[in-house]
């Protein structure tokens, strides 16, 4: 029982650091410019992407 | 004895949840997939949409596409000249994962739709070896991660390998629509793409055989999000005093899971069919920050 409470605060806890990591490193990415490569390579026939490159 | 009595409850919750989940399933997929006019004059869809990323599997480069594939752009930001990661992408796979966890797989992937309408198809049905299911890590680690950084060119760029010379959904949802709209493209077809389509073709083959085979095997997106399945604020939690071991639950699941030794395995894409048909209500799937217990 007590083996199975110190294991459900072990996954709360990685579910709030896993959350806060996902939100600085999409505020990070976006800062940095990350968000015009996407947008380049996705509205653009990507050839190697489909294997004719 | 009346009607009420006569009806199979247990049958009619199993078709209801089924119902549900091609409702959103098929409204996941019309919503990635919004510009199918496009497909006649193979071009692609350009507008904003195309900054995010789709949850599931979907290639940007296929024409009716509206968002970008996740594994995509994650290549295409760590093969570009001016980074090494991609962290907007990264963030985006980790927060629909600690969200959601496979549930992305079983409810908004659009290639998860196709797979199970090709399971439909009549054929022998068959098991997967489990050691296959490692598979989907490796082509994570290697093609997804470490070769658009460690092979580049003289500008330092590095190619999106795993769409290059693995994914499937990219041939079946991009290079086949191009292929057939653009005769110029026609012309660079090589061994490549020949591998491209042989592969395709394995795949497909296995989704009729084995239910939701790329899923399982060849999906780097399922990988990270099976990681993320372990503490998924969706999650499914079991009432062991309530569970008979029958074993219904593990019988009923597509992806060969024992939901109650594993509830929150890595396979699990939280469809929740072994949730219907458990006799006793001892598997519940739920949107839960504390685990039950």
């Amino acid at each position: 029982m007590r083996w199975s409470k110190t294991l459900n605060q072990k996954k709360q806890a990685a579910r709030v650091l896993v959350s806060l990591a996902a939100a600085c490193l999409m505020t990070w990415g976006v800062y940095r410019g990350e968000v015009p490569v996407v947008f380049g390579k996705a509205v653009n026939v990507c050839l190697e992407c489909i294997g004719l490159g | 004895m009346s009607a009420w009595n006569v009806l199979d409850w247990g049958k009619l919750m199993r078709i209801s949840q089924e119902i549900k989940r091609k409702i959103i399933q098929i409204a996941a997929f019309g919503y990635s997939n919004t510009y199918l006019q496009n497909f006649a004059g193979g071009q692609l869809y350009k507008g904003k949409w195309k900054q995010f990323c789709n949850p599931g599997m979907n290639c940007y480069s296929c024409p009716a596409a509206r968002l970008s594939c996740p594994i995509g752009a994650m290549q295409a930001v760590s093969g570009s000249m001016n980074f090494s990661v991609s962290f907007y992408v990264t963030g985006f796979v980790l927060a629909a994962g600690v969200l959601f966890g496979r549930a992305v797989c079983g409810y908004i992937c659009p290639f998860g739709l196709i797979q199970e309408l090709l399971y439909k198809i009549p054929s022998p049905k068959k098991k997967l070896w489990k050691g296959f299911t490692y598979v989907k890590y490796a082509l994570l680690a290697f093609f997804v991660l470490l070769f658009p950084v460690a092979v580049t060119n003289e500008l330092g760029m590095g190619a999106p390998a795993y769409c290059e010379y693995i994914c499937p959904v990219g041939t079946l949802e991009g290079g086949l629509p191009l292929l057939a709209t653009h005769p110029e493209l026609r012309r660079t077809i090589g061994a490549l793409f020949s591998v491209k389509a042989f592969i395709l073709v394995l795949t497909l083959a296995g989704c009729i055989v084995i239910c939701r085979f790329f899923c399982k095997v060849m999906c780097p997106l399922g990988a990270i999000y099976g990681i993320l399945n372990k503490i998924s604020i969706y999650h499914m939690d079991v009432d062991k005093e309530k569970c008979i071991s029958c074993g219904k639950c593990h019988a009923e699941c597509p992806m060969d899971v024992d939901p109650v030794k594993a509830p929150n395995s890595a396979e699990c894409i939280r469809c929740g069919k072994c949730t219907v048909c458990c006799p006793k209500e001892a598997l519940a799937l739920r949107f839960r920050f504390k685990d039950f217990g």
